[in-house]
């Protein structure tokens, strides 16, 4: 399975160097890739049916338990069939559709990139892995999004789709960090054996929080669904491949693989099917105000998203199944419908729904393949759709609660998604075909062919139910339900309450359908609510913060080294004064000043009476002056107090640097009055505390007692190991060495700055 | 003896940062040396003090014994001192070849890398 995930990246690799020979009339044959992705995993299908689990194993950071480990149940299988089978189908129609396009082996790269990140993330056991490929099939998108980068909208709508998705990578992560504290693994399929604990564990809720908003987002759920019509202005077979059929079905995937872990408590169904029933019908009603193709599909795809999302939160294997057969059924009809729609848009120039008619009589093979993507998308016997839509209304009707509001929800989400599915794969081609378009000719077969072939699959499917139910429906039931219970997909129930709701929806769908035109008009009137559209409000949110964060940076970077040392200097006086003053005890020996000299009385009021005329002074070589009596003064405390050495290396610096500093400074300005009193108080109120926290600092350390046990070892051994006496030198010279070596190649550094400083000679131009 | 050192250290770390913050170049150069100057005070005072007990062996011993002031402290400053020399050096010529390329010694006009500001 290592294999089949690194195929995509390694083609995508490959293109970098030898892109240039795909964009002729061998970019069909990249197809090939998918095509044979899926004959691999069709090989699977028949031991999957069995009940076989296939497990692989690929140490990665297994200090971390970051493994690639792979799992290939029915779910996983589902969704790798899909997405190569649709991938292929994506491959070969994009093709021609981008036909001597500059870039074609660039978009090529991505999907395959694309295609390997969906793959890596569908067969991920490990959710850090997962994590990764979730994260990579968002990277992907944004490339794939913007692929018209010369347009501005496409890089908006890529950068928004980035920004809504990445979040939810990163809450992905989070769950992922938070399931696997609690688990103590990061295997899915380990995790199975602890859903107790993880159900009853504190962090439970944040779990699904973290969860849900990674999932929530990735599948355009409401409020975070704007992205996925901004998606919309992707290349057709982008949108097809990424935004209907696989990767805004990560986060239904993401869901599914949760539930035998995750659903032990009501919360789980509660929001699943809130969220979801929202979703569905808020954006079934979108339907009705578009008349762009795409985003009628964009629409009806979010509905669809909901319905997947509802039935999982309903949870019960018949829902279950139920998302299951919804899955296949959405992917081949919607792929289909958005295939066709980029046929009509690459012909006719326009996806502008009022404007297209008859087109039946140019394109007929595109034709019949929407009108049958119409007919399984709105359920209509003997198609796979009419079985999926049975067992929708099968799960909602025998729901414990509120089965009939669900069975409303779903049944109007339905008959609008009827009405979608008429709009997008029927209307064109109907009716009187306009003067304008009679030109039009058929298209390469190249991009007719997958959409009949996805559609009559759909039909097939339909009329043998039997091969969705041993392939898919079955093993994702064992693998999924906690109990299974035999089942059988039917076309035919009998007449019963589910047949009703059946043909309830077909006769309401039409009746709409022969109804309701698309108008301009209406998408006018639904513009003027975008005010109150959860885009415009998460966009201004994301909008005001970064005003927010450009005031923070502001606020903080001025540029003003006072600035940075005033917030540096606060902040240490808060936290250390927060710490002295907490527990604050302070016991003064003073019985050490009786003992006091004359000399070092004189020493003090010396070093005190320089510090304070360097700072005072207006002359600045009074200031250097006296900086240099505060040096002498601190040689003569070293001497006074056991340090020679230090005394004399003191004693040489101050003199060196007394007199650089007044070899330099008659070169310098006068000072400057530079600063307004009120700024001096200022500073002088922060430093001044400083200082005394400082000082409080010491004696607190100095009541404690020390720790002298280096020390003793330095006495002890000075002569001993070292053959020195003054135990000074030897810490430097001896034991701590190659300190000393590192020291001093600092100070050849510094005085070759000092030379270069002193001899660089700029040339004119740059003086200016 | 102590306590006063405690504070004389206090006073220069106030004086030190107090400086830094001026707008003149000078100023920050003098600040950042009273600073250093803070800092070794404070290693020495922590290392506690002892008068007129240098850390040297005698002549006919082999070992230190008895009273004698601590030497680690010491080598530290000794290091520390060596150091900000090397460092003030290296400022106070940093500081003349930009106020001879720039004409100023205000900091304030030297937070922008733009040429012509």
């Amino acid at each position: 399975m290592l294999e089949a995930v690194l195929l995509g990246f390694l083609f995508s690799l490959f293109l970098v160097f030898s892109g240039s020979y795909l964009r002729g009339r061998l970019a069909v044959l990249s197809s090939l890739i998918p095509l044979s992705l899926f004959i691999y995993f069709s090989t699977f299908i028949s031991e999957i049916a069995d009940g076989k689990v296939f497990y692989e194993n690929h140490e990665w950071v297994p200090s971390f338990g970051v493994n690639l480990s792979f799992t290939l149940d029915g779910l996983s299988l589902l969704f790798a069939l899909m997405i190569t089978g649709v991938g292929t189908m994506v491959f070969v129609y994009s093709s021609a559709y981008l036909k001597n396009h500059n870039y074609l082996d660039r978009f090529y790269g991505y999907l395959s990139l694309f295609m390997a990140a969906m793959l890596g993330l569908v067969l991920s056991d490990n959710l850090m892995s997962m994590f990764i490929f979730w994260e990579l099939t968002s990277i992907s998108s944004f490339y794939l999004i913007g692929f018209n980068n010369d347009k501005e909208d496409s890089r908006k709508s890529a950068l928004i789709a980035l920004g809504v998705t990445g979040i939810g990578g990163l809450m992905l992560l989070g769950g992922a960090i938070l399931l696997g504290d609690v688990a103590g693994t990061y295997r899915i399929s380990e995790m199975l054996s602890s859903r107790e604990a993880i159900a009853d564990s504190s962090h439970y809720v944040l779990i699904l929080i973290f969860i849900f908003s990674a999932a929530f987002t990735k599948s355009a759920q409401f409020p975070f669904h704007f992205w996925l019509p901004e998606a919309m202005k992707a290349p057709t077979p982008v949108s097809t491949y990424l935004h209907s059929a696989t990767m805004v079905k990560a986060g239904v995937y993401l869901l599914f693989r949760m539930t035998p872990v995750l659903n032990g408590a009501e919360i789980w169904h509660t929001v699943l099917i809130v969220v979801g029933g929202i979703t569905m019908i808020y954006s079934a009603i979108h339907i009705i105000f578009r008349t762009d193709l795409k985003g009628i599909l964009a629409y009806s795809t979010i509905a669809a998203l909901g319905i997947l999302v509802f039935l999982i939160g309903i949870g019960t294997q018949a829902a279950l199944v139920a998302a299951a057969v919804f899955i296949v059924v959405h992917a081949l009809y919607k792929a289909s419908l958005f295939l066709i729609t980029g046929i009509i848009d690459h012909e006719t120039g326009t996806r502008d729904v009022t404007q297209l008619a008859g087109l039946r009589k140019v394109m007929l093979p595109v034709a019949i393949a929407g009108f049958i993507a119409a007919l399984i998308s709105g359920g209509v016997p003997p198609t796979l759709g009419f079985v999926g839509k049975d067992l929708i209304y099968e799960s909602t009707l025998h729901f414990k609660d509120n089965a009939i509001l669900l069975t409303i929800i779903a049944l109007s989400t339905n008959v609008l998604l009827f009405y979608a599915g008429f709009i997008a794969g029927v209307k064109p081609f109907m009716g009187k075909l306009p003067k304008k378009f009679e030109k039009i000719r058929l298209p390469s077969p190249l991009m007719w062919i997958p959409p009949l072939i996805m559609t009559l699959a759909g039909l097939v499917f339909g009329l043998f139910p039997g091969l969705i139910e041993t392939a898919v429906a079955k093993p994702i039931a064992m693998a999924q339900a906690l109990q299974f219970e035999e089942f059988h997909l039917k076309l035919w129930h009998g007449f019963n309450p589910i047949l009703a709701l059946s043909a309830t929806t077909l006769v309401l769908g039409t009746v709409l359908y022969f109804v309701l035109k698309p108008k301009h008009s209406l998408e006018v009137t639904i513009a003027k609510l975008d005010s109150i559209a959860p885009k415009t409000l998460l966009l201004n949110l994301s909008e005001g913060f970064a005003v927010f964060s450009k005031f923070w940076t502001n606020f903080f970077q001025t540029g003003y080294l006072r600035h940075y040392l005033f917030i540096v200097v606060s902040f240490l006086i808060l936290l250390l004064g927060y710490l002295i003053f907490s527990d604050f005890s302070l016991s003064i020996d003073t019985s050490s000043l009786a003992e006091l000299t004359i000399y070092e009385i004189s020493i003090l009021i010396m070093l005190l009476l320089g510090v304070l005329y360097t700072v005072f002074t207006k002359s600045r070589l009074a200031a250097v002056a006296s900086l240099g009596v505060v040096g002498l003064s601190f040689s003569l405390l070293f001497l006074f107090y056991s340090a020679p050495d230090l005394a004399m290396t003191q004693f040489s610096v101050d003199t060196l640097t007394v007199i650089l500093f007044v070899l330099v400074l008659y070169k310098l300005p006068k000072y400057l009055n530079l600063s307004d009193i009120r700024l001096r108080i200022k500073h002088g109120i922060i430093s001044v505390s400083f200082g005394v926290l400082i000082t409080i600092l010491i004696l607190k350390v100095l009541s404690e007692p020390k720790n002298t046990e280096v020390t003793e070892f330095y006495a002890e051994n000075a002569y001993k190991l070292a053959h020195g006496k003054n135990i000074v030198n030897v810490i430097l010279v001896d034991f701590r060495g190659t300190d000393t070596i590192i020291e001093i190649s600092v100070l050849i550094v510094a005085a070759l700055g000092v030379f270069g400083l002193l001899k660089l000679k700029l040339k004119t131009k740059d003086k200016k | 003896m102590e306590i006063l050192l405690a504070i004389i250290t206090g006073v220069l770390y106030a004086s030190g940062i107090y400086m830094i913050m001026r707008r003149s170049m000078v100023k920050l150069i003098l600040g950042i040396i009273l600073l250093g100057n803070g800092v070794n005070l404070l290693i020495f005072v922590l290392g506690r003090i002892t008068k007129g007990k240098p850390p040297i062996i005698d002549s006919a011993e082999k070992v230190l014994e008895g009273v004698y002031a601590d030497p680690i402290p010491q080598a530290l400053i000794l290091t520390a001192i060596v150091i900000s020399f090397g460092l003030q050096a290296f400022a106070i010529i940093l500081m003349k070849r930009t106020f001879k390329v720039l004409k100023t010694d205000d900091l304030d006009q030297l937070n922008t890398t733009d040429e012509d500001s």
